[in-house]
């Protein structure tokens, strides 16, 4: 295909999405809208399976049974999210092997604040309420991306992800009408879940180095610190439904702009964590790793059993 | 207490679900795929499902106004009636899955004699169950089969699972006293008298998955009497610690 032949593909593609219609696996797409979407979508996969690993860490302990099997369902959720998401890659032209290698050697990134430690069960609530709660602000507008696979799979997702949000909430709640106890604990789990759930919606707009394309492609409507200010502006006035305080002594509503001001982020902990160097960013990567290289010699079972019974149903045939 | 036998009967069948969805509650995230990840977990929400199930109604037939709560975590490990099959640890997937098939059996078997359970409350949960436990059944046997009759290693893998489990397995069928007194009113199910129809069902399941029938004639029992194997002890420290931490409190 010569040059110019490509450039005018590129402008019906452009044009295509500036209709607001749906770019399918099979129609032309240029490679960087590929690659894009496959590093997007598939940190987005990364992040639902390595988001189990802290909340499973809490099924066998949840304190009652009704709590035990609402976190077994929430984590059961996030692998599906997880597998039709890969789902969505692969239609990219990638395997869900080649994905989970990107994973486990580093190379593919998911969400920092999974490389946080849950520590009390009050963090099962402030995950659900602030990172879930974070996460569809993300998520929502996604719902509308160009993508096809993408979008019809964040349309599921999101409707899921309100679920958890409010549960976590609930819980949450819960603890604050409980004991003074339990109050303590879920202060103390909004007091360490506060910054990195601000430091989830990305890096500050000056710093955001993908953020010019997403906006084109639909992959992002908003820029990160509107997203930001969105959140904090929905979240504290639930804190005071909680009768929690948010852990910001620079927080303010501010009557001019009609949102809510806040202080300076540790921009230093959200690049060290990003980095690799959170407090359980090795011990995921082992808890992904080690379950992959235990299960080798099951899925290889399965392989084999599989190439087994096709063979038995060939020489039946014949 | 308004009808001991039938609380303990009651327990005797519902602490095996719970004791089994929390073994498998500790592999969330932790498979060989995406896949079987979701369906040991779904498996785990449907023996947790149905043991709360149970407990309310043994609250109810206990009559002291405790909650479903009360009866899953705040007993002492000889309270717990389960068999000693279901607390074996996850030992390796063959050991997960083989632990499942070999519970799984039965469970149904029994699910489907309690459905027809002069005890109405019992026959429901029944009827439920049975829906669930089938595709349990189902999900454990696909995979002993695929192990076993999958490459060298898995084969002997999933032999050494068998093998260990085995010993577990006629446990299963003792009746307690209080079982003895539900059978007679005809609300339990004797489970002795399906045993035959379990051992010919596994066994062709395991010769057809390219495994050798244990031979063995020791068995080990004592969960049903509350003598449970080291492991119970870990497990419940786990299952238990919000409620012996924080006591009296709503979650």
């Amino acid at each position: 295909m010569s040059e110019k032949e490509i450039k005018s593909l590129e402008e019906i593609f452009e044009a295509r999405i500036a209709r607001d219609e749906k770019i399918e696996p099979k129609d032309w797409m240029p490679e960087k809208y590929r690659k894009t979407h496959i590093r997007q979508i598939s940190q987005h996969a990364h992040s639902e399976i390595v988001g189990m690993l802290p909340e499973g860490n809490w099924i066998t302990r949840a304190p009652s049974l009704r709590r035990k099997a609402a976190l077994l369902a929430k984590v059961q959720d996030e692998a599906g999210h997880g597998l039709y998401l890969y789902a969505a890659c692969e239609t990219l032209g990638v395997s869900r092997d080649e994905l989970f290698e990107q994973l486990h050697s580093g190379k593919a990134k998911y969400s920092s604040i999974f490389n946080y430690p849950t520590i009390t069960w009050a963090d099962m609530g402030a995950i659900g309420w602030l990172v879930d709660g974070a996460a569809i602000i993300n998520q929502v507008p996604l719902c509308n991306t160009s993508f096809g696979p993408y979008a019809r799979a964040m349309v599921r997702v999101c409707k899921e992800e309100s679920f958890h949000q409010r549960q976590g909430f609930e819980i949450m709640l819960k603890l604050c009408n409980g004991t003074p106890e339990q109050k303590e604990m879920a202060q103390d789990a909004l007091n360490r879940w506060w910054w990195p759930s601000l430091m989830m919606l990305g890096p500050t707009d000056a710093e955001s180095i993908h953020t010019e394309q997403s906006m084109k492609w639909k992959l992002k409507r908003k820029t990160n610190d509107e997203l930001r200010q969105q959140f904090i502006d929905q979240t504290v006035p639930q804190a005071d439904v909680l009768g929690l305080t948010i852990p910001d002594p620079d927080l303010k509503w501010n009557e001019e702009t009609g949102h809510y001001d806040f202080g300076e982020i540790d921009w230093d902990e959200f690049w060290q964590v990003v980095k690799g160097h959170g407090p359980c960013n090795k011990k995921r990567m082992k808890d992904r790793v080690s379950a992959w290289e235990n299960g080798a010699w099951v899925r290889d079972a399965a392989m084999a059993y599989a190439e087994k019974q096709e063979n038995k149903k060939v020489a039946k045939a014949s | 207490m308004n009808n001991k036998d039938l609380y303990n009967y009651i327990l005797g069948i519902a602490d095996n679900s719970l004791i089994l969805g929390q073994r498998l509650g500790e592999l969330c995230g932790h498979g060989p795929t995406l896949e079987t990840d979701i369906a040991g977990t779904n498996i785990s929400l449907d023996l947790i499902g149905q043991t709360r199930s149970y407990y309310q109604y043994a609250a109810k037939i206990q009559g002291e106004g405790k909650s479903e709560d009360d009866i899953a975590f705040l007993r002492l490990e000889r309270d717990y009636k389960n068999v000693l099959l279901v607390e074996q640890p996850n030992t390796h997937f063959g050991y997960v899955m083989g632990r499942q098939y070999l519970f799984d059996v039965y469970h149904l078997l029994l699910m489907q004699g309690l459905a027809n359970s002069a005890d109405e409350t019992l026959a429901a949960i029944a009827k439920k169950g049975i829906k669930e436990v089938s595709y349990h059944k189902r999900f454990s046997g696909d995979w002993v089969k695929r192990l076993g009759d999958g490459t060298e290693e898995s084969n002997e893998k999933m032999q050494e699972a068998i093998d260990d489990l085995w010993t577990y397995t006629d446990e299963l069928f003792d009746l307690t006293e209080s079982d003895e007194k539900m059978i007679s009113e005809g609300i339990g199910v004797d489970a002795s008298a399906f045993k035959n129809q379990y051992y010919d069902e596994v066994t062709a399941l395991l010769k057809e998955a390219n495994l050798q029938v244990p031979e063995g004639k020791y068995f080990i029992r004592g969960g049903k009497k509350g003598v449970h194997s080291e492991h119970m002890g870990y497990l419940l420290a786990d299952l238990q610690y919000m409620q012996r931490t924080y006591p009296n409190m709503e979650w």
